[in-house]
């Protein structure tokens, strides 16, 4: 199970990466004869899959009748612009959601993999610069720790990200709120490798390399801090999930990405009305993503530990 | 005890204070006030004896020091957003917000301590079912939890989407008003409650199978203890340590839970509060939010240590589980 979590984690990322070119559309590209138009199951004609496209039954209403006398080929093997293919349905400015969720998946799971990136490798070497020099050093960094672990993190988060500016360029957000996971990410870190390290420190081999002349650099990074690769990895299963939903939350509430950028928590943004949610479900189709995600996760995390 | 009790009261006023001093100053920092945000029509002439009226012409060490010479006299300022005193808003939005983690948390702990007693305890199909639901449960956050739960609720009306209380019952009796809450409160607290009852059923399930294990158990199995009294009488109240000691962790993630639950279902609690009051700078109503959250976060971990040593006499409160 463990496994095949692994491996769906690692597809899921080769196609966040690969968004662009999976895409059938472009993240922003709306149509505007197709606000809220439902998903269309492809059928077979001989060997290839196609759709019956899209009319317009009732405008106020939004509903969609597919005509059946014709056929489309889907997007990734024909394109015709005025007879879209929507395989998991269009949202409320008539962009297709399957392309927002790719581009989406780009967004979120590589925010938050910097941002778990950055928390561990942090989390790191402060706990473990706290744990290997010990004394007000260790005292110092250990209590700001402490301090951040008790507060709620979504409330500091919140608070850190109302205090910038409101509109932002995309890039910037991206950079701010990644920034913000690392502050607030690291203390998880710091606390299991500063308890290891405090250990592993008064070992032989860290007396060896010591009086062998290794610096205090060298010994940090090359001989102690391996020693705490099982928990950075533990700990990393935690932030990921943690810091897409973190994302998602912050996007759900206006904090996040400005609009037409694609990111799970942006497109959760637009399925906030409950006549919405129930009339248009596949609006809320990347909390199926996140929710698979952080099971992923889970199942890796806990049979980590064990 | 006495010095212990005083050392944490010391811990809550600090960060009380800090806390609110914090989202004070950053709130100030921030790009814009609120003359800026709220009086985006206004000519510039106007916007600026908005400021003065609102003393946002001061300096940060001028209005700071008036808040706080305010606040040692219990006077936390007015919210320039509602025109009235921020503890009166900032105390019924707290309610709300104890309402629901209150309600979720007893919800969470009737879930999944049951089923956590049963999965440890029983093998068999009903085990395995029941550790892929805390898996699935594990998976569900608050987010995922709440906009699923406000779909299946607009989907099937089952329960009321939205708010606390339905707009009709102002000006029924209480009675009324209590049963409209009744109907209000399942849904929000459910979709808090999910994942922390999925945890409390595996650590409750781990706890019982490494308690059922220990000596004094199987004595009192070898005394002629029925088994089901054996494990709820003497390995139950063994294991609860390790589950006690998770309250203190989960207070902190209850708070964060109950944000986003309430900015979903809009529930008028303290986050959302929190978060308007951020976002249109409203300086007093962000530091009077901040430090009650600050005082519920050190509540809840002082009830949650004395639960411990309440349940283990092994404990004396202050140690750390």
């Amino acid at each position: 199970m463990t496994r095949r979590a692994g491996i769906f984690l690692i597809v899921l990322t080769m196609i966040a990466m690969l968004a662009p070119w999976l895409a059938p559309y472009g993240a922003a590209d709306a149509f505007r004869d197709f606000l809220h138009a439902p998903p269309m199951r492809p059928h077979f004609e001989g060997l290839s899959p196609m759709v019956h496209p899209l009319v317009l039954a009732d405008r106020l209403e939004q509903r969609f009748e597919a005509d059946r006398s014709r056929s489309v080929a889907l997007p990734w093997l024909e394109r015709d612009s005025t007879a879209p293919v929507f395989l998991l349905g269009a949202d409320d400015f008539g962009r297709d959601v399957l392309s927002r969720l790719l581009f989406g998946a780009r967004t979120s799971i590589g925010l938050a993999l910097l941002a778990t990136l950055g928390a561990v490798v942090a989390g790191a070497l402060a706990g473990g610069w706290a744990g290997y020099r010990g004394g007000w050093v260790d005292e110092a960094i250990m209590r700001v720790a402490d301090f951040v672990l008790v507060l709620p993190v979504i409330y500091v988060v919140l608070v850190l990200r109302a205090v910038l500016p409101l509109v932002l360029p995309a890039s910037t957000v991206f950079l701010l709120v990644t920034g913000i996971f690392i502050a607030v990410g690291w203390p998880f870190v710091a606390k299991g490798v500063r308890a290891i390290v405090v250990v592993e420190t008064n070992r032989e081999y860290v007396q060896a390399a010591r009086s062998l002349g290794a610096t205090h650099w060298r010994i940090l990074t090359r001989h102690v801090l391996p020693a705490c690769s099982g928990h950075l990895v533990v700990q990393a299963t935690l932030l990921l999930p943690a810091f897409i939903l973190a994302e998602a939350t912050l996007s759900f509430i206006g904090l996040g990405f400005p609009d037409p950028v694609a990111s799970w928590g942006t497109m959760l943004a637009g399925a906030s009305n409950y006549n919405a949610v129930a009339r248009f479900p596949w609006t809320l189709a990347p909390a199926v993503t996140i929710f698979a995600v952080v099971l992923a996760t889970n199942l890796i995390a806990t049979n980590s530990t064990k | 005890m006495g010095r212990y009790l005083l050392q944490r009261l010391a811990f809550a006023v600090v960060l009380v204070f800090v806390a609110s001093s914090a989202a004070l100053l950053l709130t100030r920092i921030a790009p814009g006030d609120f003359a800026a945000v709220q009086g985006v029509e206004l000519t510039s002439d106007q916007r600026a004896r908005m400021r003065a009226s609102y003393g946002l012409d001061r300096s940060f060490a001028e209005q700071y020091a008036g808040w706080i010479r305010g606040a040692l006299r219990f006077d936390f300022g007015q919210s320039m957003l509602y025109s009235r005193p921020v503890s009166a808003i900032v105390g019924e939005r707290a309610l709300n917000t104890a309402v629901l983690a209150v309600v979720a948390l007893v919800l969470a702990a009737s879930i999944g301590v049951p089923l956590g007693i049963y999965s440890g305890t029983q093998t068999g199909t009903g085990r395995a079912v029941v550790r892929t639901l805390s898996v699935i449960g594990l998976s569900v956050p608050p987010l995922i939890g709440s906009l699923a739960l406000v779909f299946v609720a607009a989907r099937t009306g089952w329960f009321p989407v939205g708010g606390m209380t339905s707009a009709t019952v102002i000006n029924l009796g209480w009675a009324a008003w209590l049963a409209d809450l009744a109907r209000h409160v399942p849904l929000p607290a459910l979709a808090l409650a999910i994942p922390f009852a999925a945890a409390l059923e595996r650590l409750q399930s781990e706890a019982i199978e490494s308690a059922s294990r220990e000596p004094f158990v199987a004595a009192s199995r070898a005394r002629g203890v029925a088994r089901a009294r054996a494990i709820l009488h003497h390995a139950w109240p063994v294991s609860l340590r390790p589950v006690l000691g998770f309250y203190g962790v989960m207070i902190g993630s209850l708070f964060s839970g109950s944000f986003v639950v309430e900015v979903v279902t809009s529930w008028p609690g303290l986050g959302r509060l929190m978060f308007d009051a951020l976002k249109a700078r409203d300086l007093f109503l962000v530091a009077g939010c901040a430090a009650t959250g600050a005082v519920f976060l050190a509540a809840g971990t002082l009830i949650a240590d004395l639960l411990l040593a309440y349940t283990d006499p092994r404990v004396t409160a202050g140690e750390r589980a």
